[in-house]
């Protein structure tokens, strides 16, 4: 069945990774909103240099897992581990330290309205990096727009970028910072198949050139075959298959068969 | 009632935290000095047009009834006594809370509803501190500047009503008008405009900055940030005014 998805899409760059080194620890991770229930006793380790596709239906759960590894969001039960520093016991100063490692990519790219490219790239970049020159923060920002391929657009406004602009501006905001784990919420959502396809490339390309280790947060099979090392399928707050894409949909299971082939249809 | 008391609760927490936050470093001057812009600049031409009128038409409406006891010459002492003690301040702190509530309001809750704030968050930095500090410190401090200066503009209204009617100098009239203004007058107005701006901050900042439900709730956060700050406004008014009655 996963044979059906083109060759062309399969992540062709061999990922360098350190299985003796976990960037990421999940362990019985339980999140409620409410009475609705929505991680269910979820682990999970990520490697360093490793990319993580977590796939899953809108509202499986996807997004409220990656706003709990980045600290956004507190698990009701279980405990997280980043970089070897459990989230829940670091203090303001401590989590701040710790997220400056960490980029995280929004679903909506999060750009700030008020200002332009280059004061979004500048921001978090000063403010974490108090003794750089001018200089040095110019040309960290040229080199990050460089990365993403978006040097031309340094002067403009987030309202006068298209879609996919939008994301590469956000992942160059994260880049700045040289963090070593990347996390993506829905990083080809709403684009159209080819600028899809340029996001994957940047996402494959982020990982070989600033060494990150990354949790990308999909529902699209392209996407998640484009750019993933390991994939693991969400339903219902629990984990249902984990291992290569190829792994994970050669199953019967009739949950991932009819996601399989919805997001096959709608791709072709 | 218990959400109500709990919401009271959290603009309580809202509240400590900005002051727990402004004495702390890192500063965000910038980003001060561009809220003072924002509020104080930006507000001069609506500050001056409805300070004029407010001093033009009220001592315009004023004079008949003095007239009838051939007082008149009372009418710069009276306008200054009714601007630096109430209109000034009232005035100022009722538009800025319309004009300048109202966007801090829907300029948070709209980065509240597309993840700005929580990119700000992951990326190291606090946006408390960028967004709400600077904003609650700018309106706290330039609602006195806006009000002083609302103040004099009512002040120059009234004097072209003056002197249409009476032909009375300008120095005249200045003198006439502080003769009976005292220092517990000024520094009432200072001290009411500092709690007035510091109420339309907080208000649009805390609605803002929890805004939720998307768009609905960017709409919502700006008309509660206006509505709720009006009100507090005028509660606070009642209060001050008793208070230096007291001491009068």
């Amino acid at each position: 069945m996963a044979n059906d998805t083109s060759e062309k899409y399969h992540k062709h760059s061999p990922a360098n990774i350190d299985r003796n080194n976990v960037v990421v620890s999940l362990r019985n991770i339980k999140k409620a909103f409410g009475s609705l229930e929505v991680l269910k006793g979820i682990d999970l380790d990520i490697f360093a240099g490793e990319n993580v596709v977590v796939l899953g239906r809108s509202g499986s759960g996807k997004s409220v897992l990656i706003k709990i590894i980045a600290g956004l969001l507190r698990p009701d039960e279980g405990t997280v581990q980043v970089l070897g520093k459990e989230i829940d016991q670091l203090d303001v100063h401590e989590l701040q330290e710790l997220r400056s490692k960490i980029g995280f990519s929004f679903q909506g790219s999060a750009l700030y309205d008020g200002m332009n490219v280059r004061s979004n790239l500048e921001f978090p970049l000063v403010r974490n990096k108090r003794n750089l020159s001018s200089q040095e923060v110019q040309k960290a920002i040229e080199k990050v727009l460089d990365d993403v391929g978006l040097s031309q657009t340094i002067n403009q406004m987030p309202a006068e970028l298209s879609g996919g602009q939008k994301k590469r501006i956000g992942i160059a905001r994260t880049l700045i910072l040289q963090p070593e784990i990347m996390l993506y919420d829905e990083p080809t959502a709403g684009l159209d198949p080819l600028t899809s396809e340029e996001i994957n490339d940047l996402i494959n390309e982020v990982q070989q050139q600033y060494k990150t280790s990354a949790v990308i947060i999909t529902h699209d099979l392209t996407c998640a075959k484009s750019t993933g090392d390991r994939v693991v399928m969400l339903s219902e707050g629990r984990f249902l298959r984990e291992g290569s894409f190829e792994k994970v949909f050669d199953t019967d299971d009739p949950v991932i068969k009819k996601f399989y082939n919805y997001n096959f249809i709608s791709d072709s | 009632m218990k959400v109500f008391f709990l919401r009271i609760y959290d603009i309580y927490q809202f509240s400590l935290r900005f002051w727990k936050e402004v004495f702390l470093p890192p500063y965000e001057y910038k980003e001060v000095f561009n809220q003072f812009y924002e509020v104080g600049i930006r507000s001069l031409s609506i500050i001056t047009l409805t300070g004029f009128i407010t001093g033009l038409v009220f001592t315009k409406q004023s004079r008949s009834s003095l007239a009838e006891f051939g007082a008149t010459s009372w009418l710069p002492s009276l306008m200054a006594i009714a601007l630096l003690r109430a209109l000034a301040p009232l005035v100022t702190a009722l538009i800025i809370a319309g004009k300048v509530g109202s966007n801090i309001g829907a300029e948070l809750g709209s980065m509240r509803v597309t993840e700005q704030i929580e990119a700000m968050e992951v990326s190291s930095t606090n946006p408390f501190k960028f967004l709400v500090v600077s904003r609650v410190l700018a309106t706290t401090f330039i609602v006195p500047l806006l009000a002083i200066y609302m103040g004099f503009v009512g002040l120059l209204g009234a004097f072209v009503n003056v002197y249409n009617n009476e032909q009375t100098s300008f120095t005249s009239f200045f003198q006439e008008a502080f003769m009976r203004i005292t220092f517990l007058d000024l520094f009432t107005l200072v001290l009411k405009s500092a709690i007035y701006g510091y109420t339309i901050g907080m208000t649009g900042c805390f609605n803002g900055y929890y805004a939720d439900q998307g768009t609905v709730g960017v709409g919502r956060a700006a008309n509660t940030a206006v509505v709720v700050s009006m009100f507090v406004i005028f509660i606070e008014e009642m209060l001050i005014v008793t208070l230096i009655n007291n001491y009068r």
